[in-house]
């Protein structure tokens, strides 16, 4: 059979890809403080027992508004950068363009402890404000990423014919392009919203004595008794997450085909 | 060209446009990462005051023993002393290691990913090769923390690799040498950055034109000669943005040795950590990421140019 040995292991390798998200509601559900095996049986009393965690609410709060925040800030400037380099020629665009998509490649903890160097420096108190400045700087290259792609594929005679009916750059960009490019936009801010939610240097770094969702986590780690709670809150999360993007995969999808490009697969 | 027209039109050049459109983005990436770069690596020549840096100009944060200096009756003395990172053995080790880990990582994680993107590439028909990028990137969105953490219980004493086992019969102990080393690091980073392999090679071989393969095959060469002097020479670039953007941020990874290492598995980003934070060494640490990141660059550049041949395009 074509590809038999290929699919078997392509099969195989999205089965260990998957295996940790698989095993976390079976501990979710699971009987036990302990998090191991042979399992104990079915409970939701994790579940219930995260629901009078002050500190966990506290978390969900701030998470959710430097989510919020991020994937609006970042998506603006997304939409920004995309536009500029998928329509115009400009000077020294290849450098600013590698400055600007860097944090992909960056190690984070180098980014994170500059900013907070920086912070410290011009006496910027640090709170939700520096962990949103530090968000907005991971998420932006993957907005301009899913962006270009929608920008890319836009007829550019669809504009020239609305300068040639009068209508100014601005009008223009209202009328025409920003409906085409709309698509593109909910999936960047989707996507963004998701990698805000599950950030954890630039929080851990720059957020003082704020707590986010992965910061709570990631000190709950340290008692073995709460781990079991968190294996319920990460069932929750990835279910979310799972959520978001499907949703935005399917308005990055329809926005390809909206503009007439060939959808060439995921999102980087 | 009537689009020339229409901006000249408008009253605005092309790069003006370009430039004022560009503008805030950049401005912010300037703001929030050109200039905090430049000030860390300003820091690692300066000198470490009490709650302040003072701006005299030294290089032993990188060779040789620094002073630490206090406050002391109105007067900065130099109090403590340390070595900077090339002259420190633990700041060589973890150096060294981290870089190890990452060659590791990448190794494993690019050859592992290969076969998968050659699947959905060659053998996927094309309406489901979307899916199958949706469901390989999937995981890597899903909550970073939790997915590491669970490695250590796939690994761990009474994890699930050592009950599989047990129940099977194959060991009558379980295996303690899985959890808590460089071995449990590299099986979880190369993990965590599996989509990261498959995507880039993935689009290199969706490029390449099939009539080449056929033509190879046509003028009698085996398909597995076929791949070796036509798909992979061609996929080339694909695997080296793989390489790379593997490897550079895998080098400054916190989470993961901080979780799964154990005492033996700490890498440098753990090392800038606690300079940063706990020592309150903002020279030494900015030394210590300043340092890694030269280290990275220079691996980055003797690789790009050991596979220049492959880069150049099309004659």
């Amino acid at each position: 059979m074509k590809g038999g040995w290929f699919r078997g292991y392509a099969i195989v390798y999205l089965f260990v890809l998957y295996a940790p998200i698989i095993l976390l509601p079976i501990f979710a559900f699971n009987d036990s403080a302990i998090v191991s095996f042979p399992l104990a049986g079915f409970t939701t009393k994790w579940f219930t027992q995260m629901l009078d965690e002050p500190t966990l609410h506290e978390a969900l709060k701030n998470s959710l508004f430097i989510a919020v925040s991020t994937s609006i800030i970042s998506t603006l400037l997304g939409v920004l950068a995309a536009r500029a380099s998928t329509r115009f020629v400009f000077p020294a665009k290849g450098a600013i363009m590698g400055l600007i998509m860097l944090p992909l490649v960056l190690p984070e903890i180098i980014a994170a402890v500059s900013l907070l160097v920086v912070f410290l420096g011009i006496g910027m108190p640090l709170g939700l404000l520096t962990i949103i400045l530090g968000h907005v700087l991971v998420c932006t290259p993957f907005s301009i990423a899913i962006l270009s792609a929608a920008f890319q594929s836009l007829d550019r005679s669809l504009e020239e014919a609305a300068y040639d009916l009068g209508e100014t750059p601005l009008s223009t960009f209202y009328l025409i392009i920003l409906p085409l490019v709309m698509p593109g936009i909910i999936s960047s801010l989707l996507i963004t919203f998701t990698i805000s939610l599950d950030e954890f240097i630039m929080a851990f770094f720059l957020g003082g004595t704020n707590v986010t969702l992965p910061v709570y986590i990631f000190t709950q780690f340290r008692f073995p008794q709460s781990v079991p709670v968190i294996m319920a809150l990460g069932t929750i999360l990835v279910l979310l997450s799972i959520t978001l993007l499907a949703i935005a995969e399917y308005f990055r999808r329809r926005g390809i085909a909206k503009t007439g490009g060939k959808n060439t697969g995921g999102f980087l | 060209m009537s689009s020339i027209k229409s901006s000249e039109r408008l009253g605005r050049s092309e790069a003006t446009s370009g430039l004022m459109l560009i503008s805030p983005t950049a401005i912010f990436a300037f703001l929030l990462l050109a200039a905090p770069l430049a000030t860390i690596l300003a820091y690692s020549f300066m000198a470490d005051g009490y709650l302040t840096i003072i701006p005299q100009f030294q290089t032993c944060n990188y060779i040789g023993t620094c002073f630490s200096y206090e406050m002391k009756d109105g007067v900065l003395t130099a109090a403590k002393e340390y070595n900077g990172v090339f002259s420190d053995p633990l700041a060589q080790t973890l150096l060294v290691r981290s870089l190890g880990v990452s060659l590791m990582v990448t190794l494993v994680t690019v050859v592992l990913a290969f076969p998968v993107a050659y699947f959905v590439s060659f053998h996927v028909a094309a309406d489901k090769k979307s899916l199958w990028l949706f469901l390989i990137t999937i995981p890597f969105w899903t909550s970073y923390l939790v997915r590491v953490f669970l490695w250590k219980v796939i690994l761990g004493y009474n994890g699930v690799i050592n009950s599989a086992l047990m129940g099977l019969g194959i060991i009558t102990e379980p295996i303690t040498a899985l959890n808590y080393n460089v071995g449990a690091i590299v099986t979880t980073l190369a993990h965590a950055y599996a989509p990261f392999a498959i995507l880039p090679i993935f689009v290199a071989l969706e490029k390449i034109d099939r009539s080449f393969l056929e033509a190879g095959l046509d003028l009698g060469e085996s398909a597995f000669n076929t791949f070796r002097r036509v798909t992979l020479p061609l996929a080339m670039p694909g695997v080296i943005s793989a390489t790379l953007i593997v490897f550079i941020p895998t080098v400054g990874d916190y989470v993961t040795p901080n979780l799964v290492g154990g005492p033996e598995g700490k890498l440098v980003a753990n090392l800038i950590q606690l300079q940063y934070m706990k020592l309150d060494n903002y020279p030494l640490g900015s030394a210590t990421a300043v340092s890694a990141m030269l280290l990275v660059a220079i691996v980055s550049l003797i690789f790009l140019f050991l596979n220049r041949r492959y880069l150049r395009g099309p004659k």
